[in-house]
C-alpha cells in the first residue's frame, strides 16, 4: 500500500507544478510528470508479486505472470504523451517569438 | 526493496525539477525521472515499456532543450503569492480526499484482480499466435484502440506543422 502513496506523492509534485509556477516550460515539466505518475500507478496495479514478464516461452507452464493489459495501456499512453508533449513545446516556442517571454502573467493580449 | 529507493529517486528528482530556478536544469532533472521510470518498469517486469519509455524519454527531453536553450528569465516573484499557493494546496487537498477514498477500494499491492487479463493469458497464443501478450493484445484484441493511436498521433503531428510554420508565405511575395 505505501508504494502506491509514494506514486501519489509523485502526482502532487507534478500537480503543484502545474498549478503554481508561472513559466511555461515549467507547466509542461509538471505535466510530464503527472503523466509518469500516472503511467507508474497502472503499472503497479497490474503487478504479480515475483511475477514474471508476460512473454511466453517453450516448456514453461503458465503461471504467476504479470498483469499484461495494464502494460498494453500504458504503451499507447507513453505515445499519445510524446506527442502532446511536443504539441505544447511548440505552442510555447510560438508564444516565445510572439511575445518574448514565458511568463504566463505577462502574457496578456490573449484576454481580447 | 530496490522499488522503493527508486520511486524515491523520482520523487527527489522531481522536487529538484519543479523548484530550481534554471530551465535547463529542470529539463535534465525531469530526464532523471523519466530514466528513474524505465528502470522502474523494468523491476516492474515490463520490457516492452522500459523500452519505449527509453526512447521517448530522450525524444522529449531533446525536444525541451530546444525549446528552452538560451532562452533562460529569471522567476519573478510579485504579489499574490499567499493566494497563490493557498488555492493550489486547496486543489491538492481536494485531490488528496478523493485519492483516499480510492486507495481503500483497490487490490494490496502485488495480487491485482485478473479477471480480464486471465482469458488473455490463457487463450493468447492460440487465438493470436504471439509469443509476447503485450503485444498481442495491443494489436489484435484491442486493434481499435491502436487504431486510435495513431490517428491522435497523426493529429498531433499535423497540429505541430500547423503551429510551427512560418506564417505568410503566401501573402509575403
Amino acid at each position: 500500500m505505501s508504494i502506491y502513496i509514494l506514486c501519489l506523492v509523485l502526482f502532487c509534485i507534478g500537480l503543484y507544478c502545474v498549478l503554481r509556477k508561472r513559466n511555461i516550460i515549467k507547466i509542461i515539466i509538471g505535466l510530464g510528470i503527472v503523466e509518469y505518475a500516472v503511467n507508474l500507478f497502472f503499472v503497479l496495479i497490474g503487478y504479480q508479486r515475483y511475477g514474471r514478464a508476460p512473454i511466453l516461452a517453450k516448456e514453461q507452464k503458465i503461471l504467476n505472470m504479470v498483469d499484461p493489459l495494464p502494460q498494453a495501456l500504458v504503451l499507447t499512453a507513453i505515445v499519445i504523451g510524446l506527442a502532446v508533449t511536443v504539441f505544447m513545446v511548440a505552442i510555447a516556442i510560438r508564444l516565445y517569438e510572439k511575445y518574448g517571454t514565458f511568463d504566463i502573467t505577462k502574457i496578456k493580449r490573449l484576454k481580447g | 526493496m530496490e522499488l522503493y529507493l527508486l520511486l524515491l529517486f523520482m520523487i527527489l528528482a522531481a522536487i529538484v525539477a519543479v523548484e530550481i530556478n534554471d530551465l535547463l536544469s529542470s529539463v535534465i532533472a525531469v530526464g532523471a525521472v523519466g530514466l528513474g521510470l524505465c528502470l522502474t518498469f523494468l523491476i516492474l517486469k515490463a520490457p516492452d515499456l522500459a523500452i519505449t519509455q527509453l526512447v521517448v524519454e530522450i525524444l522529449s527531453l531533446i525536444i525541451l532543450i530546444r525549446a528552452t536553450i538560451k532562452k533562460d528569465l529569471p522567476l519573478v516573484r510579485d504579489g499574490r503569492w499567499l493566494f497563490n499557493t493557498l488555492s493550489t494546496l486547496l486543489f491538492i487537498g481536494f485531490f488528496l480526499i478523493f485519492a483516499w477514498f480510492a486507495l481503500k477500494e483497490l487490490p494490496e499491492f502485488g495480487r491485482p484482480i485478473m479477471r480480464i487479463s486471465k482469458e488473455y493469458i490463457e487463450k493468447g497464443l492460440q487465438k493470436t499466435g504471439a509469443t509476447n501478450l503485450v503485444s498481442a493484445i495491443i494489436l489484435d484484441f484491442r486493434g481499435y484502440d491502436t487504431l486510435g493511436e495513431a490517428t491522435v498521433l497523426f493529429t498531433a503531428v499535423m497540429g505541430v506543422l500547423a503551429v510551427i510554420r512560418m506564417i505568410g508565405r503566401i501573402n509575403g511575395k
